[in-house]
């Protein structure tokens, strides 16, 4: 028998946090995150090639989650943005003040390119029992992540695995 | 950076093929360029005294989108600009902190030909530091049939990326 509030039963499955990207997708993101990892790929680099291969410019598949990640500031935001926030709410309603993710699965469909605006949406899909890890003792969760470009096509679904805890006392 | 202007076809591919191995020095510099790239400004990947005193860490740490990153260009520094990621799943056992050499190794565990006729192969990739897994990653990466062959022309129902690989 489960022994999660209600509060959690009821996300379950269920969709949150629909919201689109603040900014559309554009190269200048994609040579830094090319460039952090030496990637030259001449997909990213080389528009001759994108035309031939891709049928112009596209980002890397992995950036996927870059579109969505929110603004650390931004006019009227009086809280810094977080993204993912299904992660967030878990951490407060179980009281774990630390966090990390531990797996993580990434589907990818339609290419993503320059210009693209994206939406996503999230879905809390389970909860685990309480673990203790070395990290500390806290809750596995698994959060899905579903990306849709502005023609509506889904470009992606991701996966995260991630670990409130509170740490063990030393 | 590396040249990618190689073309792997499926033809090229058999299950036991080894991937070119990636070792690359780890500095402070990695880890919050990776972080800030992927537009991840949470403290751990950038605030020693965060990750120590917080997290409980060792130091800062590699953030999961970089993981996916370096995944990513290991893969298609092998496949070339034709190899078109399909699906990547990855379980990081330990972090990635400044000072670490890390080293990505793979292997190719399957490969098949899809029912669209779209060629897959299935690649696992460990990174390790000092020999201890890190991070094992399951990819399916779809790669010409033919010399003139693209996956990246696929759509709708021609492009079933999470066909055949386990979860």
């Amino acid at each position: 028998m489960s022994d999660l509030p209600p509060e959690v039963e009821k996300l379950i499955d269920q969709v949150q946090y629909e919201e689109a990207g603040e900014f559309p997708v554009e190269r200048g993101y994609i040579y830094t995150s090319c460039s952090s990892v030496e990637n030259g790929n001449p997909l990213f680099w080389d528009d001759a090639v994108a035309r031939a291969v891709t049928d112009g410019p596209i980002a890397p598949p992995t950036m996927i989650s870059v579109w969505f990640r929110p603004h650390q500031w931004s006019p009227g935001r009086t809280e810094p943005g977080v993204p993912l926030k299904s992660h967030f709410d878990l951490k407060e309603i179980f009281e774990l003040p630390e966090a990390v993710m531990t797996d993580n699965t990434i589907v990818f469909h339609e290419p993503v390119r320059p210009g693209d605006r994206l939406r996503t949406r999230q879905i809390l899909r389970s909860v685990s029992q309480p673990k203790t890890t070395k990290l500390g003792t806290g809750r596995f969760w698994v959060i899905d992540v579903e990306y849709l470009n502005q023609h509506d096509e889904l470009v992606g679904v991701e996966s995260y695995t991630g670990f409130g805890y509170r740490r063990g006392e030393a | 950076m590396t040249a990618t202007t190689t073309k792997v076809t499926l033809a090229d591919v058999h299950v036991g093929d080894t991937l070119p191995e990636l070792a690359y020095r780890v500095t402070a510099t990695t880890i919050v360029l990776g972080a800030l790239a992927a537009r991840d400004w949470r403290p751990m990947h950038h605030d020693y005294d965060f990750a120590v005193n917080r997290n409980g860490t060792k130091d800062i740490f590699m953030n999961t989108p970089n993981q996916a990153a370096w995944f990513e260009r290991f893969l298609t520094d092998w496949s070339g600009p034709t190899g078109r990621l399909g699906r990547m799943k990855f379980r990081m056992k330990g972090s990635v902190f400044p000072g670490d050499t890390m080293v990505l190794a793979g292997t190719v565990e399957q490969v098949d030909t899809d029912e669209t006729g779209c060629g897959w192969a299935t690649v696992l990739v460990r990174l390790t530091v000092d020999g201890e897994l890190m991070t094992d990653c399951t990819a399916r990466i779809a790669l010409p049939t033919t010399d003139d062959d693209n996956p990246w022309t696929r759509r709708g129902d021609q492009w079933r990326p999470v066909a055949t690989l386990g979860s």
